[in-house]
């Protein structure tokens, strides 16, 4: 399924990189403002499907780069992988780390295995919408 | 230290195909180092266990669950790791020659390894729940090592009997524990002991014996269970010889010993072990007679030890312990290495059948050699540990508080047996005239032959010197199982008295029965063959066929293919039970007030009524499709309205990609046509109807009447103070909860894996019409 219309084309390379901007915007955020990694995970999809429907799955795998589902992979192992330091230090399983590094004007860039996992919820949803999408368009063709 | 100890198997399991690359053929001797240094490390525990100490390491595993890895070493679990992993060490070295050049010899040491350590988990344990973990990691393993030889249907088979038998007896065994934990109030094995609770005047006790004892005897191959033990014989046979015999078999044994301090007292216990044991006992030494098969005939005489063990337990008393793990470790030191010896004659003879071998001391004198010295521990007789073992059993059981005279008699008539038996796997295959084997038999290499020397030998020095052992660490193990300190006095030598006396008639009748064997065998087989017919293993296989078809039947009845039916099941069940809880609870009563609702709260209401109105009727799939995502944004509407951005813009962004994930399916349906007859459609009105009714007073009720304190003002205190976040849904997400969130994201990538695979699976169908 690939649509034709010049419409979709050029409104579909205009919006996809503001969605994904906004994505990684909510993603980051979403601690302490609406949004996370599973809304992110949302929007990235769609930004993608844009872009699936104005130029084909094919050109779609090509701007991902991987194979949905390793980007679905890699979610989970970040997933579990967030898990990891508080088992190092002894603590119980998925106890939350944070780390503060300090920024130039007296600014703190929060870090957090909490931050990790929501990227890895992130990855995982949008690699589960893109192997649905993906898959279903393929199937067509 | 002791977490590196037990976990060191499945560290070293990972990197085992590396080291195969490294050593080549003598791989078997490089890991076989782990086990050696493991044997080191718990033989440096026992002064400080043989002094009557206990050892307790705690590590934190998943506290709020009372679940740790927590390892407790007294007599007991130390003279059970040291067999493990000092057996293990001749094992793997042993399978090395037994199993050179095969081509999955490290998925063999991958399995193996881990089985030791799951192995030595289990006896180490002191949580209770982490011992089932292990438990169960004890019978996967060994399921995949009965079935090493995957391609052959018949050693598959065994492997899943095998596995089915000491699984399904693992979940009773945790109902069991589960009890054991209500009643005492404990996750600890040694703050069980500890607490001298008088378990069985608690109303569970009874159900709580149960189901240990399920789970014990399924595990140890007690009779009605014991079939399973003979067909695991399917395994090469270094795991026969190490799981089958040595270790696994006994970790049901090994949990009754742990829990006879504290639940010993009660008379089912000890009628229940005393009973079953002497009949495992008993069958396990005849069918071991009837046999042929050299693994076969070892197989039973296993099942025949772990009754003797069980029976032993039962009886309970100072003495009869004592020679409880006497037997325990004689039978693992003479039957380890009779099976090793079994392998290397299957391997270089290439037959299993007794009564194919004959006249092989002069092709394999060192084995012959070998054997006999590990037989005379079997059958029993000086100077071997064995002897000490018997007789200190004979003793026991004339002092036995019960059935004292029906137990003796049932262990002498074994005893016989055994005797036979033991000259069935030494004298037939060396001894008498030459036999033609398949293979020219000459001796077995010195890696097959190691492991069982040295265990023969430690069994002689044993018997010479029993008091050794005994003060170093066999009386912390009695004191441990017995409850309370115990010093034993053995001896090889009691002068004559009954126990001796009974052994020698013992030895004669037995002498007497092993000659007449070549006659009485074909028979004895022709008995079995008909009585196997209505054995407990046609009763498992019975079972098995009322299985699949109980779950063919409710296949066709409940999951038939047609969709609407699973939906209708669905929310039948689930309104049901709701509105029954709902009426039961809360009664029936309304209370609407909807005086503070505004204009344009209607108007999204309207809508969503709408919308779900015409999605149900239309004839049209787009216009459904189109009006649930209507419905979906009124929702979304409702949502943000009521300040939930993070639900709203989820709501909004769900609907979305659901409305593009129904289009590209649309295309692929066959054309709209009405399937269903009227009566069907008004069936599954009425259900609809039901369910939103239902659905509805549960809402009015929720407004009404509130039961618990609202949770959500624990997280709006904590969510900054404890997790650093201010948007609660999120941190709810991905902090509070996010092992809830950890399991979603794997269920996702389930559903996708789900649908992909449908899809390439319908396509590559397509591609072959």
């Amino acid at each position: 399924m690939k649509s034709n219309t010049l419409i979709l084309h050029t409104a579909a390379l205009a919006i996809m990189p503001l969605q994904l901007m906004f994505s990684v915007f909510l993603l980051l955020r979403g601690h302490d403002e609406p949004g996370g990694g599973f809304i992110g995970g949302l929007v990235a999809a769609s930004a993608f499907v844009l872009y699936a429907f104005a130029f084909g799955a094919e050109s779609t795998r090509r701007i991902l780069r991987v194979s949905p589902r390793d980007l679905l992979a890699a979610g989970l192992l970040l997933g579990l992988a967030s898990t990891l330091p508080a088992l190092w230090s002894g603590q119980a399983m998925l106890t939350a780390h944070w780390w503060e590094l300090p920024l130039p004007g007296n600014n703190y860039l929060k870090l957090s295995t909490v931050l990790i996992f929501d990227i890895g919820v992130y990855l995982a949803v949008l690699g589960t919408l893109m192997t649905f999408v993906i898959g279903l368009m393929e199937s067509e063709e | 230290m002791m977490l590196l100890a037990v976990l060191s198997g499945f560290l070293l399991a990972v990197v085992v195909p590396a080291v195969y690359r490294l050593t080549g053929q003598h791989v078997g001797w490089a890991l076989a180092l782990l086990p050696a240094l493991l044997t080191a490390y718990f033989a440096s525990l026992i002064p400080a266990i043989g002094d009557g100490e206990i050892i307790l390491v705690e590590n934190q595993w998943m506290p709020g669950l009372g679940v740790s890895l927590d390892f407790m070493i007294d007599g007991l679990s130390l003279v059970f790791a040291l067999l493990i992993s000092g057996i293990g060490t001749f094992i793997l070295i042993f399978a090395g020659s037994y199993l050179k050049g095969h081509k999955d010899l490290s998925r063999f040491y991958v399995i193996m390894l881990s089985f030791m350590a799951s192995m030595l988990g289990l006896v180490l344990s002191d949580n209770l729940i982490t011992f089932f973990v292990f438990w169960e990691l004890t019978s996967i393993t060994s399921y995949l090592l009965i079935g090493f030889n995957h391609e052959d249907a018949e050693a598959r088979k065994c492997a899943l009997q095998g596995l089915f038998v000491t699984a399904g007896g693992g979940l009773v065994l945790m109902a069991g524990l589960i009890l054991l934990i209500f009643i005492t109030g404990s996750y600890s094995f040694s703050e069980i002991l500890a607490s001298g609770l008088a378990v069985e005047e608690h109303g569970y006790y009874l159900a709580a014996v149960i189901c240990i004892l399920i789970g014990a005897f399924t595990k140890s191959a007690q009779v009605p269970f014991h079939f399973w033990l003979p067909n695991a014989m399917a395994a090469p046979t270094p795991v026969s010889a190490y799981l089958h015999s040595a270790t696994m078999v006994k970790a049901g044994i090994y949990l009754l010993a742990r829990l006879n301090p504290s639940m010993g007292e009660g008379l089912l216990w000890s009628y229940a072990l005393m009973i079953l044991g002497a009949s495992t006992m008993l069958t396990g030494a005849y069918l071991a007679f009837s046999s042929t098969g050299i693994k076969k005939v070892l197989a039973y005489s296993t099942v025949m030890a772990l009754g003797t063990l069980t029976m032993l337990i039962g009886i309970g008393t100072e003495l009869a312990i004592t020679a409880f793990i006497c037997v325990l470790v004689a039978h693992s030191l003479y039957k380890g290495a009779l099976f090793m010896l079994a392998g290397a004659m299957d391997h270089e003879t290439g037959t299993k059948d007794i009564t194919k071998m004959g006249g092989l001391w002069r092709s394999m004198p060192k084995t012959a050699m070998i054997t006999c010295l590990a037989a005379l521990s079997l059958a029993g007789l000086p100077p071997l540990f064995g002897f000490v073992a018997k007789e200190l059993m004979f003793e026991s059981l004339l002092n036995a508080p019960l059935l004292s005279w029906t137990l003796l008699a049932a262990a002498v008539t074994a005893s016989i047996m055994v005797v036979a038996v033991a000259g069935l796997v030494s004298i037939k295959p060396f001894f008498g005239p030459v036999r033609a084997t398949p293979k020219q038999p000459h001796d077995a290499p010195f890696a097959m032959l190691i492991g069982p020397a040295v265990l023969s030998l430690i069994a002689l020095v044993f018997g010479m010197v029993p008091f050794l052992p005994a003060g170093f660490v066999l009386d912390a193990a009695v004191s441990s199982v017995y409850g309370s300190g115990v010093q034993t006095a053995l001896a090889l030598w009691h002068g004559v008295n009954v126990p001796l006396m009974l052994s020698g008639a013992g030895l004669l009748a037995g002498s007497l029965l092993l000659v007449s064997w070549q006659q009485l065998q074909p028979r004895l087989y022709a008995i079995n063959t008909i009585a196997s017919r209505f054995g407990p293993e046609a009763g498992y296989f019975r079972i098995m066929l009322g299985i699949t078809q109980i779950a063919s039947w409710q296949t066709r009845l409940l999951q038939n293919g047609v969709l609407g039916i699973y939906l209708l099941i669905l929310v039948l069940v689930t309104f049901s039970l709701t509105g029954y809880t709902l009426l039961t609870r809360h009664g029936f009563h309304l209370s609407s007030d909807f005086s503070d609702s505004f204009f344009y709260e209607w108007v999204i209401a309207l809508m969503i009524v709408a919308s779900t109105v015409f999605a149900s009727v239309t004839k049209s799939r787009l216009g459904s499709v189109a009006s649930v995502g209507v419905l979906g944004f009124g929702v979304a509407l409702i949502f943000i309205h009521f300040s939930a951005p993070d639900l709203g813009i989820t709501q909004l962004l769900v609907e979305t990609l659901t409305v593009i994930l129904l289009v590209l399916v649309l295309f692929k349906l066959p054309p709209f046509v009405n399937l269903s007859s009227p009566w069907e459609r008004y069936r599954d009105l009425a259900v609809a109807v039901f369910a939103g009714v239902v659905m509805t007073l549960l809402m009015l009720a929720v407004l009404d009447i509130q039961y618990f304190d609202s949770i959500s003002s624990y997280y709006i205190e904590n969510s900054y103070g404890l997790a650093f976040g201010k948007n609660i849904v999120n941190v709810i997400l991905v902090d509070f909860r996010q092992l809830d969130t950890l399991g979603e994201i794997f269920v996702l990538a389930l559903a996708a894996m789900g649908v992909y695979s449908m899809i390439k699976l319908r396509a590559e169908d397509q591609h072959k019409s």
